[in-house]
């Protein structure tokens, strides 16, 4: 199929798509009229229910628990499935960063991280890794959770290597380590279920006790638990991602050309 | 201007598959779906804002104040998640295809088979 093919399918594929788009959208109640019982009756109940004011991490945590159980799970998978993946194929070795790397693409040997980039990464790793912690322990009280802080302690770890220091990323990361953390992050979720099944609750039901103030740092239950939990699997999640496809570009190079095709 | 988001929304996903029928780089590609994926926030967002609504955050406001509804942005949350995993789990396929084939090129990966 040619270029110019391809491209009247598309614009045919196009305009029934954007036919279908208005007749939904008809039926769509208009912007701002929003009628969804279930969000309202949530918003009613779910301070005074749990003691959360942060409502959408009580949705994720509690009301929802058991979809974000799964939706935990995919980020598991996604980065088991990156190893597997990115495992080691025929004729690939490992060998030592090339100092300083070279820049393929325009032919030329790229300059060295400044002093200036390193100094503001390196600063910039402890603050960013106590906001981190700061979020995923506060998904109760503020637009916080373990999603969102775990993502930043992650990116603390990509700072170092953003500062030059790859082989102080590898160090850092020891692929050991983040996994067993990870593991530790998914099933602590899925334990913190099953600890309410064993006491004869339905599966993860908020059997902590719920603390006297709502919004409190101590209050709400197993939501702040479980943010927590999902904080840990998330940062190390993204640190394996991230430092797999570092690993791709720092440690291996294809040394066969005949591997073409194979 | 009640159905603009909602023209945001087709605009997006419009442009992100133009970006991906016409791409000549599996990276581009990949970037042009996280564009058609990002759509879904918007519509999300817009469906489920209530006129004069705050965040449903209570900590610093009365319970009962009029908010907006909490579950289309906790399904916004799990959105941001699945494309960070699906994102990855594409761009390490890519990483795979450039070492087996040399290129990233879906016309020429088109030759291959396998």
């Amino acid at each position: 199929m040619t270029a110019r093919q391809r491209l009247w399918l598309f614009g045919i594929a196009m305009a029934g798509l954007v036919a279908c788009y208005l007749w939904a959208f008809a039926g769509l109640p208009g912007f701002g009229d929003y009628p969804g019982p279930y969000g309202q009756d949530i918003l009613a109940h779910a301070v005074g229910q749990t003691n959360a004011t942060g409502v959408v991490s009580a949705i994720n945590f509690e009301y929802r628990g058991f979809d974000t159980v799964g939706e935990e799970f995919i980020l598991f998978t996604a980065a088991a499935g990156m190893s597997v993946v990115l495992r080691r194929l025929r004729g690939e070795r490992e060998h030592e960063p090339v100092e300083p790397p070279v820049d393929k693409a325009r032919r030329r040997s790229l300059p060295s991280t400044s002093s200036s980039v390193r100094v503001v990464t390196l600063v910039l790793v402890g603050p960013i890794a106590l906001i981190g912690w700061w979020l995923a322990s506060h998904a109760q009280t503020d637009p916080s959770g373990g999603f969102q802080g775990g993502v930043l302690l992650a990116t603390a770890f990509m700072l170092v290597y953003l500062s030059g220091e790859s082989l102080a990323f590898r160090r850092l990361s020891p692929v050991a380590l983040l996994n067993a953390a990870e593991a530790m992050g998914a099933g602590g979720f899925a334990a913190i279920g099953l600890a309410a099944v064993a006491q004869g609750l339905p599966y993860l039901y908020n059997f902590l006790p719920l603390g006297r103030i709502p919004g409190a740092v101590s209050s709400s239950g197993t939501i702040a638990l479980i943010s927590f939990f999902v904080g840990i699997e998330v940062a190390s999640a993204f640190v394996l991602i991230v430092g797999e496809m570092l690993e791709q570009t720092l440690f291996f190079r294809r040394v066969r050309q005949e591997g073409r095709g194979s | 201007m009640q159905v603009f988001p909602f023209l945001v929304v087709a605009w997006i996903v419009a442009v992100g598959l133009y970006g991906m029928v016409t791409s000549r780089d599996l990276i581009h590609q990949i970037v042009c779906l996280i564009v058609v994926q990002s759509s879904t926030y918007v519509l999300l967002l817009a469906v489920g804002y209530v006129t004069g609504g705050v965040a449903p955050y209570f900590s610093d406001i009365s319970v009962h104040a009029k908010a907006v509804d909490p579950v289309v942005q906790a399904l916004a949350l799990t959105d941001v998640v699945v494309e960070a995993a699906v994102t990855a789990l594409l761009l390490s396929f890519a990483v795979q295809a450039h070492k087996k084939f040399g290129t990233l090129d879906p016309h020429d990966l088109a030759e291959f088979k396998g």
